[in-house]
């Protein structure tokens, strides 16, 4: 099983979701955060103080998927995200020891 | 034919008993329409502080301190209404000294449903004295600018009680109170134009709120750490309700509902329009954008300097006025306030000090009695540059240098009486935890209830 942690442009979250859908991933975690990589932030002047925001919102996806759906996987959400400017964000891919479902105590792929 | 005495004496005394209640119907008209009017101006200006104020500064600080910032103007119109009823009123309005009334209306004794003649014929004298007490709360509301974020919340109570007996109350008995130093209408020896507050509430709360924040010091971590607005929402909100609620304040200072009513409405109102622009305008060719806090700062910085002119005035010069505030102020908050690296949190300084400032003297070039013909010892007389009696200019510098001087002396003994008896600013600890939580033991957003 493999993590991936994908983290994108906020805008791009309803686009991400529905291609995740499309190829059938139904569980996914998200959550609004903060940060930056190479995009420098941006600058806000409130009444001539100038105030440089480089932590910027962005949506993190994180969802846990069987070896074989990896690449698919990466591969819709990447379409999804991606508008070819700075700024569109990073996925990492983790590998992931046990999974287990706490309703029935399912483990491994059955349980993602 | 000949009609018979004792009828003729009966229809002369019908006719004058008609004429007499026509009088009284009349009075009891005018009375009723100024009544309604009043009393609806001293709601809006309540309204300014709250919930107008309040928001406006809650708005612009950091959301650790929404609540200690909006707590500062509510609780000025619970606490100042108790000083004025007990002794405020009085000191303000019962004749005394040239500089502090007297005690007559101490307690509101005798301020009932009967008009003060002196001050507003045609209104029950407790409607004026209601409608005055809304402008000595708003007045201490407004130094809150200069030292939220960082005072002892028992400090700020002491300093506020302290400030309105030691410079409000002096400050509005020697412009609007009967035989005060600076009173044009009611015998006063340096007759200044303030129609609605220019000096008594402007420049003495901006001038307090300077001193408030040199004294404070700045806040940690000013200027290198950002510190920035946290809800620009609510301080638009808060804007456009002063906005409104200045309507009562100036056009309310007529006292009547009056033909000066609608003129001073107009100045106020063009001069609010001109002053968004101005500052809107100046901060898009200085910095490349036109942003909202320029534009709700504009508006503010206008109705701060149309106050003292705003029952004087016609309205080109109102729009001038506004024109001229909305970019000195500008000029005054991003320019001179870095200069001078001073921390005064929300710019009460740089709006109310320099915008009434502004409007005190200007009021001295464009005052005409084609606008207020009030006779002053029972004569219409020129009042301002335009009216060719450019001496108004000095006397409303005179005014402006009295309210300056008592302003900036007063507050420094106030602050460091506060300062020996419990200390003014919170420890640093307190500071950095947000004063909701240090001096309130509460938070504004509680985002997991």
């Amino acid at each position: 099983m493999k993590k991936i942690e994908a983290i994108i442009q906020p805008f791009k979250l309803e686009e991400v979701k529905e291609a995740l859908k499309n190829i059938g991933i139904d569980g996914m975690t998200i959550s609004e955060v903060r940060g930056h990589g190479r995009q420098k932030g941006h600058k806000e002047v409130y009444r001539g103080q100038e105030y440089n925001v480089d932590l910027l919102p962005k949506v993190r996806f994180d969802l846990v998927v069987p070896d074989v759906r990896l690449e698919e996987v990466v591969e819709a959400i990447t379409n999804a995200a991606r508008t070819g400017k700075i700024g569109d964000g990073k996925i990492f891919v983790y590998d992931v020891a046990e999974a287990i479902r706490i309703r029935n105590g399912d483990r491994g792929d059955a349980a993602v | 034919m000949q009609i018979p005495f004792a009828l003729l004496l009966q229809a002369a005394t019908d006719m004058s008993a008609r004429l007499n209640a026509l009088e009284a119907a009349a009075k009891s008209a005018q009375s009723a329409g100024d009544n309604a009017w009043m009393l609806t101006s001293a709601a809006l200006v309540l309204l300014m502080t709250g919930p107008g104020l309040a928001l406006f500064y809650g708005g612009l600080v950091r959301r650790k301190n929404v609540l200690s910032t909006m707590m500062h103007s509510f609780i000025m119109m619970a606490l100042i209404t108790v000083i004025w009823a007990l002794v405020g009123y009085s000191l303000v309005f019962s004749e005394g000294t040239p500089f502090i009334g007297g005690l007559k209306y101490a307690f509101l004794n005798g301020v009932g449903t009967q008009p003060n003649a002196d001050y507003a014929g045609t209104i029950p004298q407790g409607t004026f004295m209601i409608y005055q007490l809304m402008f000595a709360v708003i007045t201490p509301a407004l130094i809150s600018g200069a030292y939220a974020e960082r005072i002892k919340f028992s400090a700020m109570a002491l300093f506020t009680t302290l400030w309105s007996l030691i410079v409000y109350f002096p400050m509005a008995h020697m412009v609007w109170g009967k035989g005060g130093l600076l009173n044009a209408y009611l015998g006063g020896s340096i007759p200044t134009l303030d129609f609605a507050g220019g000096t008594v509430v402007h420049i003495t709360s901006g001038v307090s709120a300077l001193v408030c924040a040199l004294y404070l010091g700045r806040r940690k971590g000013y200027p290198a750490e950002p510190i920035k607005p946290h809800s620009m929402v609510l301080s638009v909100i808060g804007a456009c309700l002063l906005w409104v609620g200045w309507f009562g304040f100036n056009a309310g200072s007529a006292l009547a509902a009056s033909g000066l009513a609608t003129s001073a409405f107009v100045a106020t109102h063009l001069a609010a329009a001109a002053a968004a622009l101005g500052w809107m305008g100046a901060e898009w060719l200085h910095s490349g954008k036109p942003s909202m806090l320029g534009g709700i700062s504009g508006c503010v910085a206008g109705l701060v300097a149309i106050t003292p002119a705003s029952g004087f005035v016609k309205p080109m010069p109102a729009l001038l006025i506004g024109l001229l505030a909305g970019m000195f102020c500008f000029w005054m908050v991003t320019t001179v306030k870095n200069m001078f690296k001073y921390d005064d949190t929300l710019d009460a300084f740089g709006v109310h000090g320099a915008g009434g400032t502004l409007g005190a003297l200007l009021t001295g070039v464009f005052a005409t009695n084609l606008i207020n013909d009030t006779a002053i010892n029972g004569k219409v007389v020129p009042l301002g540059l335009v009216d060719g009696h450019a001496g108004q200019i000095l006397n409303q510098a005179a005014g402006v240098g009295i309210s300056i001087a008592l302003a900036a002396v007063g507050t420094f003994l106030i602050l460091k009486v506060c300062d020996l008896t419990i200390g003014v600013r919170v420890s640093d600890d307190d500071e950095e935890q947000g004063l909701d939580l240090s001096q309130h033991g509460e938070e504004g957003y509680t985002l997991e209830a």
